[in-house]
């Protein structure tokens, strides 16, 4: 009994060591990727480097316009999914009756949700590019990125709204504000901070994608900085992808590669920090 | 006097409010409908091949040269390298997200797991061009310098970079499931004098076992439409692959590749597409059984 007893407590101990240890394999992995690439790249960043154009076949010079283009990018994104994916959580949580309908519509979004970025890419280059004739450009490139990120947008903000108590609610209507009024005034305020994490984390992901944007809008090198949202544009992610992989200098670009994947890096991961300290901060203020 | 105009405001009032949430309904069915807008393109855009290849040519066909004359549309290649890059991924990723999964919901002290949660869920959110670069600069080199391979670019180095990228939805999702498993049922465990392992093994596990499966299915979701990773890491050959080590393309991969040389409307164009509907149609198989586990669980203990 002892025995039997001795062993256990042996397999429980071991158990626990290895999978404490597999937590920290994988941290120590997500630290040495991050850490690898700021040691190799640090040294091309400067001040040139993001503000410059590129220069000599791309050997030399900066990333100005792929940081711009990304800009724009989350900036046009934005536009689509923020609007939309608030109003339709708004919708799902403060006025949807029929719980078919809700199940209908998270469904969808679940499923939208699940849609490979490269199938967003290829939806994008058939309805924005060719169909309605945009071409490779600004727009087109938001659009796809903003449908993209409507689930993430929803999520977010259907989370927040939930969050917002009950009793916020009863009390604007019990003072004769009407369900609009209650929302507008009484919910949405209170639930800003959660939102905003959804809008963080959006902007996050429009700035790292890759596939929805090469077909759409993304190109390889603009002379200048775009004069309209009909033009194309240069991309961080892109121009990692193409510097990597395409140009006729891969061994030569390393050091640009590097210093893009910095900027990236350091774009994403700010903005889903920021979110996630809102997100952290806005659940303790109504944990009970 | 004063009562009358109350009531035409108050009736004022209802009227709006009745337009505001037409006006939200309205939005929340647009916001659906992308998903239909998607999948009546793919098919508008992708169904024509099927006048050139049929479908059990399309799907079982062994080879893909679409710019050959005549060209092959034969995609099991690709679906192979899908599967197999998909399956490989999993096992590596399942057995570290479990782990961390377990940490986080029973041995982690509160504070650590305030810390260690953010920081695997910050994993999510790296682009994956930054995860395909460093396979390609770092991974790669490696795996040549260490095995007798011809190209560190091949099915091996993809998986592991997407295990990496899958680590974080499959143990978020099932620290949710364990963590929602009564008190209850782990007190009665304890009281018969079990361990903290063995409860974990023979009672929170089971009763968490559809949320795994669904946390399971979903990053198995998430690996097949990665792409540029595979991209850039799966070292892009149209063949089957025999070893670890193989180069191969997956369907995400290919799409990306070949979609800017296919002419617009040519049946290169055409199948690039229907692949997107293979992919379309298999990603939603995974998410509407992952949704269909949840609900299931949901019914279960909440």
């Amino acid at each position: 009994m002892a025995s039997l007893q001795a062993k256990a407590k042996a397999i429980e101990t071991t158990s626990f060591v290895i999978i404490t240890s597999l937590s920290y394999i994988i941290i120590a992995f997500l630290l040495f990727v991050l850490g690898y690439i700021f040691l190799e790249g640090y040294r091309a960043l400067n001040f040139e480097f993001l503000t410059a154009f590129p220069k000599s076949e791309m050997r030399e010079g900066g990333i100005f316009p792929a940081i711009l283009g990304t800009l724009y990018l989350m900036i046009g994104s934005s536009v689509i999914s923020v609007p939309i994916g608030v109003m339709t959580a708004i919708y799902l949580t403060e006025y949807v009756e029929n719980i078919k309908v809700l199940q209908f519509i998270r469904l969808g979004i679940n499923n939208l949700a699940g849609v490979p970025s490269v199938v967003f890419g290829l939806f994008g280059l058939s309805v924005f590019v060719i169909f309605l004739d945009f071409g490779s450009s600004i727009i087109a490139g938001s659009l796809t990125l903003g449908i993209l990120n409507l689930p993430l947008v929803i999520r977010s903000t259907e989370e927040a709204l939930l969050t917002v108590p009950t009793s916020y609610r009863e009390a604007s209507l019990s003072l004769g504000a009407t369900k609009w009024q209650t929302i507008y005034k009484i919910v949405l305020p209170t639930a800003l901070p959660g939102i905003l994490t959804g809008i963080m984390l959006s902007l996050g992901r429009a700035a790292g994608e890759t596939a929805p944007i090469m077909f759409t809008c993304a190109t390889f090198y603009t002379p200048n900085i775009p004069d309209s949202i009909f033009s194309e544009v240069m991309a961080l992610p892109y121009h990692i992808y193409v510097l990597a992989t395409a140009g006729t200098h891969i061994e030569a670009t390393r050091h640009i590669q590097y210093g893009t994947a910095i900027v990236l890096i350091v774009l994403v991961l700010s903005l889903n920090f920021t979110g996630m300290v809102l997100r952290y901060k806005y659940r303790k203020k109504f944990k009970q | 006097m004063v009562k009358e105009s109350l009531k035409s405001a108050l009736n004022i009032h209802n009227i709006s409010d009745r337009m505001v949430k037409y006006i939200f309904a309205v939005v929340g069915f647009v916001s659906v409908s992308f998903l239909f807008l998607i999948m009546i393109f793919l098919f508008k855009e992708g169904f024509p091949i099927f006048k050139t290849v049929s479908l059990k040519n399309f799907l079982f066909g062994t080879s893909w040269y679409p710019t050959s004359d005549p060209p092959k549309f034969g995609t099991l290649p690709l679906i192979v390298a899908s599967l197999s890059v998909t399956s490989i991924a999993a096992i590596f990723a399942v057995p570290f997200s479990l782990g961390i999964a377990i940490y986080l919901s029973e041995l982690a002290p509160a504070f650590v797991r305030e810390i260690v949660k953010p920081t695997i869920e910050l994993i999510a959110s790296i682009p994956s061009v930054i995860i395909g670069f460093f396979g390609m600069v770092v991974v790669a080199p490696f795996l040549q310098d260490h095995f007798d391979i011809d190209t560190g670019l091949n099915l091996f180095n993809a998986s592991i970079m997407l295990a990496f990228m899958a680590i974080p939805t499959i143990a978020s999702i099932s620290e949710d499931a364990l963590s929602s498993v009564p008190v209850s049922l782990k007190e009665a465990s304890y009281a018969l004098g079990a361990n903290r392992w063995q409860t974990i093994i023979y009672i929170t596990m089971p009763a968490a076992l559809s949320g795994i499966w669904t946390a399971i299915i979903l990053g198995i979701a998430r690996v097949l439409g990665e792409t540029m990773v595979v991209l850039m890491v799966a070292g892009g050959a149209t063949t089957f692959p025999t070893s670890l080590f193989d180069p191969v393309r997956p369907l995400t991969a290919n799409i990306a590749a070949e979609m800017a040389e296919a002419s617009y409307r040519s049946d290169h164009y055409f199948a690039l597409f229907a692949i997107g509907i293979i992919l379309f149609l298999l990603t939603m198989f995974f998410n509407i059984i992952a949704n269909y586990l949840s609900m299931k669980y949901k019914f279960k203990y909440h």
